[in-house]
C-alpha cells in the first residue's frame, strides 16, 4: 500500500492496520520520521512537502517491487505526506513484514534510503530566518548507494 | 501548447509553479528548452544546470528529447523526501 497525501500520518494507528495487514508474518519492522524541531542554525517552524503525480507514486512503486525482489516479504505499507507540516508532525511511514527478522529490517531501510534521495519530492523548511529548499546530504547519497554495491548478491 | 512545470526552487527563481507557453521556432529539443528558459527569465545555467533533470509527460528524459510543443514538461532540482 503506497500512500502519498496532505492527511496527517497517525504512526501508531498506521502500525496496527499494517500488523492486520502483516497477519502470520514473523518479524514486522516500522519506521517514523518525524519533522525535526531544529535545523542547521535555526529553529523550524513549518516544513513543506511537494510531491508530483503521478511520478512520485510510480517510483516509490518500483522501489516497492524492487525491495520485494530482493528480500522475501509477506506486506509493504508505505505512507508519505505533501503540504505543510509542523515539528512533531510524521513525515513518512514505511512498514514492512517477513518471515524473518533481517529481511523486514533490510528492506525498511532501503526503502526509506530511496525515499530519502531519490523519491520525487522537494521540501521547503521555514525557519526563524527565511525560508530554505532543502536537497539531499552528502550521507543520504552515500546511505542510498550501499543498495547499489549488494544488488548482485 | 507545452505546460511547463517549475518544482522546488526553480519556482522561486521563475516567481511561478507553471507556465502555457507556445515553443518558439527552434526549440525543439529539451537541450534547446533550457537555453532558452533561462533566457526568457534572465537567469545563467539555472535550467541548463546537470543537476536540473527533466520529465516529459511523467518519464524522466535526456537533453537529446525531441519536443513536439504540446507536451507536459517539468523541470525538476534534486529530489528528496522523508
Amino acid at each position: 500500500m503506497i500512500v502519498v497525501a496532505e492527511t496527517p500520518i497517525d504512526a501508531g494507528a498506521s502500525l496496527s492496520a499494517f500488523q492486520v495487514d502483516a497477519h502470520g508474518a514473523g518479524g514486522i519492522v516500522s519506521f517514523s520520521g518525524v519533522v525535526r524541531d531544529v535545523a542547521k542554525t535555526n529553529d523550524v517552524s513549518t516544513l513543506f512537502l511537494q510531491a508530483y503525480s503521478p511520478m512520485t507514486e510510480n517510483g516509490i512503486q518500483a522501489a516497492v517491487d524492487e525491495a520485494n525482489t530482493r528480500w522475501p516479504l509477506t506486506a509493504i505499507h508505505v505512507k508519505h505526506r505533501t503540504g505543510e507540516m509542523a515539528p512533531g508532525d510524521t513525515i513518512v511511514f514505511v512498514a514492512t513484514a517477513s518471515a524473518h527478522r533481517r529481511a523486514a529490517f533490510e528492506a525498511a531501510d532501503f526503502l526509506m534510503d530511496y525515499l530519502k534521495t531519490k523519491a520525487v519530492f522537494w521540501k521547503k523548511e521555514t525557519t526563524t530566518e527565511g525560508n530554505r529548499w532543502i536537497e539531499p546530504r552528502a550521507e543520504d547519497y552515500l546511505d542510498s548507494a550501499r543498495w547499489d554495491e549488494t544488488k548482485e548478491t | 501548447m507545452a505546460n511547463l512545470l517549475y518544482f522546488g526552487r526553480l519556482a522561486d527563481v521563475t516567481g511561478k509553479t507553471f507556465d502555457t507557453v507556445s515553443l518558439p521556432n527552434g526549440v525543439n529539443t529539451i537541450a534547446s528548452l533550457r537555453t532558452w528558459l533561462d533566457q526568457k527569465f534572465g537567469i545563467e545555467n539555472v535550467f541548463q544546470a546537470p543537476e536540473i533533470r527533466a520529465a516529459v509527460d511523467n518519464e524522466f528524459v535526456d537533453n537529446d528529447r525531441v519536443l513536439n510543443g504540446n507536451e507536459e514538461i517539468a523541470f525538476m532540482p534534486p529530489v528528496g523526501g522523508g
